[in-house]
């Protein structure tokens, strides 16, 4: 196995595993949003469970891990992708051979890191380290716990920075969705579990599951913009 | 049948370590039924009738079937016909007053010889490194000595029919020569003659193309849709799969 993971099929075999597991991520993740939809109490006790579950507390450094392989192969892949093509054609035509998402994954990719940092600034820097004046313990059904919720429809309904937070959590969202279009197929054919048959069926889910995300990453903040 | 005027934009460059640039030049009165090589041989009869150095391109069979001829045509490999090579493609498939820019493939990997010329030779060498079946398997066998299922049968043929002209290359972002690589695994390994070799084969010829400095596969599809054979990104998943299973062997 030495050479493998030296080799451009193995590197980006860790990129698909990686981005598979990722893709699970993101479904917990749009699960325990989902509840944001049903008010504080059902908010707060689902964000009460992943504060407290041994399962979720073991996954959080490995989806850190997760991410950094991801990030890390992206970038040494995209080094020599570029270096593979010294000069670059003056006319280059791809519009009506691959999808825009599958030729700017890397960029994609970027923005979504982009939006990860403040992501993490908004949410999981306040609750595990600064803390926030929003961020406070409430009662729920005789259990005391953390008030997410306040925390995540503060940040949207913010009086001055709501409306930026709103459209920065819509375009990310956008982003993910367009990543996740190309991705899922994409894992899947490099780790060889695909043919002319699964092909058409594993695009199909993928695109099913990229506007699922994408869609429903949007609507969260859509919602709380408009009706709060 | 119709004549018509074209201005090209053709790529010049005097050798492999010179840095070339692009020529304009007009091509008058040519026939929508000449081939798009007749029309590069109709401007180089012009330009040695004028005293200057003909266009170099590669070119064999002119049939679409050997994989010499290789142009990159207003941004396409083979330009904008599809499953067609250059030699197959027709000046019908241009108008009167079009502009055409020809360059050469560009990679890595394919480093330009002369002008339109490029070196190939990255994908003998590949070949070289595990292309073929080490034992001599005999003359034609009867017909059903070996029972292959037709499934098979076809498949291994598609993926036979890549006549390693580069496209798949030329077109990728990356340079990625994962589609050549894969249609040459993929026709032995769907066979019992070249299933026994398939894992060292995969190896081998993966770590060629890696050593060669070709890029790496994002699966886009671009290749497959360029490709003058139609070969299937399919077989890049067996070619991984074939990779993968090889190297949980070891």
């Amino acid at each position: 196995m030495s050479g493998f993971f030296k080799s451009s099929v193995g590197q980006k075999f860790l990129m698909s595993i990686t981005g598979l597991f990722l893709i699970v991520f993101l479904l917990v993740h749009f699960t325990a949003n989902f509840f944001l939809f049903f008010g504080s109490d059902a908010f707060n006790t689902v964000s009460h469970f992943m504060e407290t579950n041994p399962i979720i507390q073991i996954m959080q450094p490995i989806l850190a891990i997760g991410f950094l392989v991801h990030i890390i192969y992206s970038i040494i892949l995209t080094i020599q992708n570029l270096k593979a093509r010294p000069q670059k054609y003056v006319k280059f035509e791809q519009g009506h051979s691959s999808t825009w998402a599958s030729r700017n994954m890397f960029i994609l990719g970027s923005l979504i890191g982009i939006f990860l940092i403040m992501h993490i600034m908004n949410f999981f820097w306040k609750m595990k380290v600064s803390g926030s004046d929003l961020y406070t313990e409430v009662n729920v059904d005789g259990v005391m716990m953390h008030n997410s919720y306040a925390l995540v429809t503060g940040l949207f309904t913010d009086a001055s920075f709501g409306l930026v937070y709103s459209i920065a959590y819509i375009l990310g969202a956008i982003f993910l969705g367009l990543h996740l279009s190309h991705a899922f197929w994409s894992a899947f054919q490099t780790i060889g579990w695909s043919n002319q048959v699964w092909r058409k069926r594993l695009e199909w889910i993928g695109n099913a599951y990229a506007i699922i995300i994408g869609v429903g990453f949007s609507i969260i903040p859509l919602y709380f913009l408009i009706f709060k | 049948m119709a004549n018509i005027n074209i201005k090209l934009k053709v790529w010049r460059q005097k050798d492999s370590q010179s840095k070339g640039q692009f020529e304009a030049y007009e091509v008058k009165q040519i026939s929508t039924e000449s081939s798009f090589l007749e029309m590069m041989d109709v401007l180089n009869e012009q330009l040695i009738n004028d005293g200057n150095q003909p266009i170099s391109f590669d070119h064999d069979c002119r049939e679409g079937i050997c994989g010499m001829c290789g142009l990159y045509i207003n941004g396409r490999a083979h330009g904008p016909d599809l499953d067609v090579t250059t030699c197959q493609l027709h000046m019908r498939k241009f108008k009167d007053n079009d502009s055409i820019t020809i360059e050469p493939w560009r990679a890595g990997g394919f480093p330009v010889i002369k002008d339109l010329m490029v070196d190939r030779s990255a994908f003998d060498k590949i070949l070289q490194a595990g292309g073929f079946i080490s034992v001599n398997t005999g003359g034609v066998p009867d017909a059903n000595a070996i029972p292959i299922s037709k499934d098979d049968a076809e498949e291994a043929m598609d993926a036979a029919s890549c006549i390693g002209c580069g496209a798949c290359v030329a077109t990728c972002k990356n340079s990625s020569a994962m589609l050549f690589v894969s249609a040459k695994v993929s026709q032995l390994a769907l066979l019992p003659q070249g299933r026994i070799e398939a894992s060292r084969r995969a190896k081998n010829m993966l770590s060629a193309m890696d050593d060669l400095g070709f890029g790496n596969c994002t699966n886009t599809g671009a290749c497959e849709v360029e490709c003058p054979k139609g070969i299937s990104v399919a077989h890049i998943a067996r070619l991984n799969r074939e990779f993968l299973v090889a190297n949980l062997k070891d």
